[in-house]
C-alpha cells in the first residue's frame, strides 16, 4: 500500500529548471540567488553543493555495489528491504521524525558529522503549513 | 495559492545559499578597492618528532587575522584521545572543528570496541572527512600518540593526503622548522633532548616566520602520561618600561600650606539594596 499519492511522486519527478525563480512567492530572491541568468540556474553556486547533496547517496551505491562483489545479490537486496521498512517509519509530514532504525542499520549512530552539528533539521526556523505539507503527500493537491 | 508555501524537509550540514550572493559581493567591493573580511588563519609554526619512548609536538601561539595578530596566546594543540593530541594550521576554525568532531567520534569509537583509540583510525578518519569536502576545509594538522603499536606521527594536509614520518612540521614557519629537524633529528633520543629540539625548531619559525610568533607551547605523549606543557617557553616576552614619568615627592619645593576645612551638612540619606544573586 503506498501511503503517498501517484500525483506526488509525479511532482517530484520532473525537476523543472530555467521557468520558474526559487524565492519566495515566485519572485526572485536577488538577495540570496543573485541576479537571474541562464547561468546562475543551471550551475551550483559552490563546486561542492553537487557533491554534498548527493554524498549519502553515493556512499550507499559504492557499500551496495561492494557487498554484491563480496557477498553476492542477496546481500544488498536484503539490506535494501530492511532500510525501506525502517525508512516508511515517520511521523506527519511537518513533524521531524527522529529516525532512529534508519541511523542504526546505516551506522551513523556512533558517528558525528557537519549534518548534526550545522544547520540541524530539528531547530531549523521556518516550517511547512501543516494543511499543505499533509494534501500534497497524500497527493490531494 | 502562491502566499502558502511547503518546505522540502531541510537537510543538515553545510547551507550553500548565500555562495552567489557573496560572489557578487566580492566582485562589487573589488571595484570600489575595499576587500571582504579575511578569516582568522593561524599562520603558524607546528611540528612533531617521534623520540624513544613517544612523541613530542610543538606549537607556537599566535593567531592572525590578515596582518594583524588575533590572539598573542592560542593553543594550536588540541585534544583529540587520552592518548592522541593534535596540532593545527591553517584556518583557526577550520582546525578547531575538524579536531572537536574527530574527538567526539574517536570516544564513541572507543566506546563501541572497548579499547584505546589507535593514531591510524583517527589519521583514517581525518583524511576521508578533508578529502570529502575537497581542501575546503583549510586544516592542516600534525598528529601524533602513542598507542598498542608504539609511538607514530602523521602528517595531514588540508585535500586529504597524509604522511606517516618520524618527524614533520606545518605551516608558514614550516621551513624555518624543518630546517633544525634536518640538521639535528637523530633515531631513539631521549625525552629531554627531543624537547630541546623541538623548542629550536619552533623557536627557529617564531624568529624567523611573520606568521608565528609569541610562546611555545609543548605536549609530551608517552604510553600512559600526557604532559601539557603551555608555556614551555616564553620567547616573546612584552618589553618592560625601562623609564618611568613621574616624578618623586620633594621635587617641587613647597613654599606655604593654608588648610581651611570644607563644612557640609547631610541633606538626605537613603539605602539602596544591590541585587548580588
Amino acid at each position: 500500500m503506498n501511503s503517498r499519492g501517484l500525483r506526488s511522486q509525479l511532482q517530484d519527478s520532473v525537476p523543472v529548471s530555467g521557468l520558474c525563480p526559487q524565492g519566495a512567492y515566485g519572485v526572485q530572491d536577488s538577495l540570496r540567488s543573485g541576479f537571474t541568468s541562464v547561468k546562475n540556474e543551471l550551475l551550483p553556486s559552490h563546486p561542492l553543493e553537487l557533491s554534498e547533496k548527493n554524498f549519502q547517496l553515493n556512499q550507499d551505491k559504492m557499500n551496495f555495489s561492494t557487498l554484491r562483489n563480496i557477498q553476492g545479490l542477496h546481500a544488498p537486496l536484503k539490506l535494501q528491504m530492511e532500510f525501506r521498512a525502517a525508512r516508511q517509519v515517520q511521523r506527519l509530514p511537518f513533524l521531524r521524525s527522529s529516525n532512529l532504525a534508519l541511523d542504526t542499520l546505516r551506522g551513523s549512530d556512533e558517528s558525528i558529522g557537519f549534518e548534526d552539528i550545522l544547520n540541524d533539521p530539528s531547530q531549523s526556523e521556518v516550517m511547512g503549513e501543516p494543511h499543505m505539507m499533509v494534501e500534497y503527500k497524500l497527493g490531494l493537491l | 495559492m502562491a502566499t502558502l508555501t511547503m518546505s522540502r524537509a531541510p537537510l543538515g550540514g553545510f547551507s550553500f545559499e548565500n555562495c552567489k550572493r557573496n560572489a557578487i559581493l566580492e566582485g562589487e567591493t573589488s571595484k570600489l578597492g575595499f576587500s571582504l573580511p579575511a578569516a582568522r588563519k593561524t599562520g603558524t609554526t607546528i611540528c612533531g618528532v617521534v623520540f624513544k619512548d613517544g612523541v613530542v609536538l610543538g606549537a607556537d601561539t599566535r593567531a592572525t587575522e590578515g596582518m594583524i595578530v588575533a590572539d598573542k596566546n592560542c593553543s594550536k594543540i588540541h585534544y583529540i584521545s587520552p592518548n592522541i593530541y593534535c596540532c593545527g594550521a591553517g584556518t583557526a576554525a577550520d582546525t578547531e572543528m575538524t579536531t572537536q568532531i574527530i574527538s567526539s567520534n574517536l570516544e564513541l569509537h572507543s566506546l563501541s570496541t572497548g579499547r584505546l583509540p589507535r593514531v591510524a583510525t583517527a589519521n583514517r578518519m581525518l583524511k576521508q572527512m578533508l578529502f570529502r569536502y575537497q581542501g575546503y576545509i583549510g586544516a592542516a594538522l600534525v598528529l601524533g600518540g602513542v598507542d598498542c603499536n608504539g609511538p607514530h606521527l602523521y602528517s595531514i594536509y588540508p585535500h586529504g593526503s597524509t604522511d606517516k614520518l618520524p618527524y614533520v612540521t606545518m605551516g608558514s614557519g614550516s621551513l624555518a622548522a624543518m630546517a633544525v629537524f634536518e640538521d639535528r633529528y637523530k633515531p631513539d633520543m631521549e625525552e629531554e633532548e627531543a624537547k630541546g629540539l623541538v623548542r629550536d625548531a619552533i623557536a627557529a619559525g617564531i624568529f624567523n616566520d611573520l606568521g608565528s610568533g609569541s610562546n611555545i607551547d609543548l605536549c609530551v605523549i608517552t604510553k600512559g602520561n600526557v604532559d601539557y606543557i603551555r608555556p614551555h617557553d616564553e620567547a616573546n616576552k612584552k618589553g618592560v618600561r625601562t623609564g618611568d614619568y613621574k616624578y618623586k615627592r620633594g621635587t617641587t619645593a613647597v613654599l606655604t600650606k593654608a588648610v581651611s576645612p570644607l563644612n557640609l551638612e547631610l541633606v538626605e540619606e537613603s539605602v539602596q539594596t544591590m541585587d548580588t544573586s
